[in-house]
């Protein structure tokens, strides 16, 4: 049975992946598609392989603006959606704003921070935020909401203070809500500072994508797209890690 | 223990309605008096609750506990709702503790009382378990253990068996007499259930809806301790007709 779920579960995603690549490596040759338009998935290797070095300054650039933006994106999404959730007046003051900031195309707003804040990574970082911030505060807010009533005037019974419930009852209530929007977050984040970079940059795997097809390099192009790609789901990863970590009680009976 | 003099609650709805969930409640409770209060959906049985928990404020009317009116939420009260609504983040254990620690007592001199609850509700052995691990039996269990642990003198149990089969709602109310007999306390309990509402009882109190009033309190008058077997007890059902007449002649003149 164990050994199933694991073909299921691992070899069938695997092979399939290996199939699609070997198709495409064999299509490629057949149909001598010329390399700026599609070029092989051995050929992407090959340029890859060959930029690894200078491919770690510019993941790294892409890596901090990246996580600069989530961790600015949690340290201002979580108390704005305290504040929403505790106050009505703050609620309907802030909240046209947080939904009025999330329509506003991003890819929008970047030339003009880049046009105000200048040329470095702050823009960048400014952007994941703002991409990334929506999730985390909608998220964060539903779940301080989602206390059920009776548990609140449970701890009114007891005479706590307002402080101590929200320590005790609704933060830790509102932790799978707030790591769902975490999640979505951090994959935005990446987008954002891509997009950043997109705008107007020297540094960065967003850079590299873009110079690359400027000079017809598509397997560069290429092989910096699948670097962002591993770099959104290694974050993802990570952020499902530190739920695992942090809700323990989530994981499934079964899996214990 | 409880004294409600003329009590009514009213509330504007968002649509500026006035909605009259309590009107003219009078009631006594006597000290370790297990009290039922039965009737359909709407009558205002929960509100009742709130109100003598101190949760809402009356909007007429006078209520006292303990000959101590009741402003605000004051010590000495368990209260178990419909859901168990557990911490799915703590264990059993700590689920128990909790009361302990919200009314800012040291959690840790209450593990040995904690352990002690979890063995009379037949909880042995699940102390680590998380909530969503345990049935919805097992789960109102611990909701009661909590409510138990600081041991109060008041207990106020808004239709907590509401949410369980049938099987297990009988089983678990044999269990609170049971408990109640071990350790003696004044209980006030919201039920919708009128064979529930009797077997539980010293006195029934029959509320009808829309404002909700009390329209009769019956002594139930059956020998304790109570089984199942006194449902058959021609007693119990002219206790039971008397309750059913009341809350369905309503219903009819209300046509």
């Amino acid at each position: 049975m164990i050994r199933r779920r694991v073909v299921a579960e691992s070899v069938v995603p695997a092979a399939t992946l290996v199939g699609a690549l070997l198709v495409w490596e064999a299509a490629t040759q057949a149909f001598r598609i010329p390399r700026f338009v599609m070029p092989a998935p051995s050929a992407i290797l090959a340029e890859g392989w060959d930029w690894r070095y200078r491919f770690l300054g510019h993941a790294w650039v892409t890596l901090y603006e990246t996580l600069g933006g989530f961790a600015l994106s949690v340290i201002v999404g979580v108390p704005l959606a305290v504040l929403i959730v505790y106050s009505p007046v703050l609620r309907s003051a802030v909240y046209p704003l947080i939904v009025l900031a999330q329509s506003v195309p991003k890819i929008a707003i970047a030339p003009v921070l880049l046009l105000v804040l200048g040329y470095g990574e702050v823009p960048k970082v400014i952007v994941a935020f703002l991409v990334a911030f929506f999730p985390v505060v909608v998220d964060t807010a539903t779940g301080l909401a989602a206390t059920p009533p009776e548990l609140l005037d449970l701890s009114r019974s007891y005479r706590a203070s307002a402080f101590k419930t929200f320590v005790k009852v609704r933060l830790p209530m509102a932790m799978p809500f707030f790591f769902a929007g975490a999640k979505v977050a951090i994959t935005l984040a990446v987008i954002g500072a891509v997009v950043g970079e997109f705008v107007g940059s020297d540094k960065g795997l967003g850079y590299v994508i873009l110079s690359a097809t400027s000079y017809w390099k598509t397997e560069l192009a290429f092989s910096s797209m699948i670097l962002l790609s591993l770099m959104a789901i290694v974050l993802f990863g990570a952020v499902a890690l530190v739920e695992r970590v942090v809700c323990p009680w989530l994981a499934p009976a079964g899996e214990e | 223990m409880i004294r409600l003099d003329g009590v009514e609650k009213t509330w504007r709805t968002r649509r500026g309605d006035l909605v009259r969930a309590v009107e003219d409640v009078t009631l006594h409770v006597e000290p370790n008096e297990f009290v039922t209060l039965v009737g359909p959906s709407g009558c205002g049985k929960s509100t009742l609750l709130k109100l003598v928990a101190g949760l809402t404020p009356a909007t007429r009317g006078a209520i006292h506990v303990r000959d101590q009116p009741v402003r605000e939420p004051f010590a000495d009260v368990g209260f178990v709702f419909q859901q168990p609504v557990l911490l799915p983040w703590r264990s059993v254990l700590d689920n128990v503790l909790f009361s302990a620690e919200m009314l800012g007592l040291e959690p840790r001199q209450y593990r040995k009382t904690a352990l002690d609850l979890l063995e009379l509700t037949g909880l042995s052995g699940f102390e680590t378990k998380y909530p969503r691990e345990l049935s919805g039996g097992m789960q109102q269990r611990v909701a009661i253990c909590r409510a138990l642990l600081p041991d109060p003198s008041l207990l106020l149990m808004d239709e907590p068996f509401g949410a369980l089969d049938a099987m297990t709602r009988e089983e678990m109310s044999l269990e609170l007499l049971r408990i109640w007999e071990e350790r003696r306390k004044t209980i006030l309990f919201v039920t919708h259930s009128i064979p529930e509402a009797i077997l539980l009882a010293d006195r029934v109190v029959v509320m009808t809806p829309r404002p909700g009033r009390i329209a009769r309190v019956l002594d139930v008058g059956l020998p304790r301790p109570r089984t199942m077997e006194l449902e058959f007890d021609p007693r119990f059902k002219a206790v039971s007709d008397e309750v059913r007449a009341l809350i369905f002649a309503r219903r009819v003149a209300a046509r």
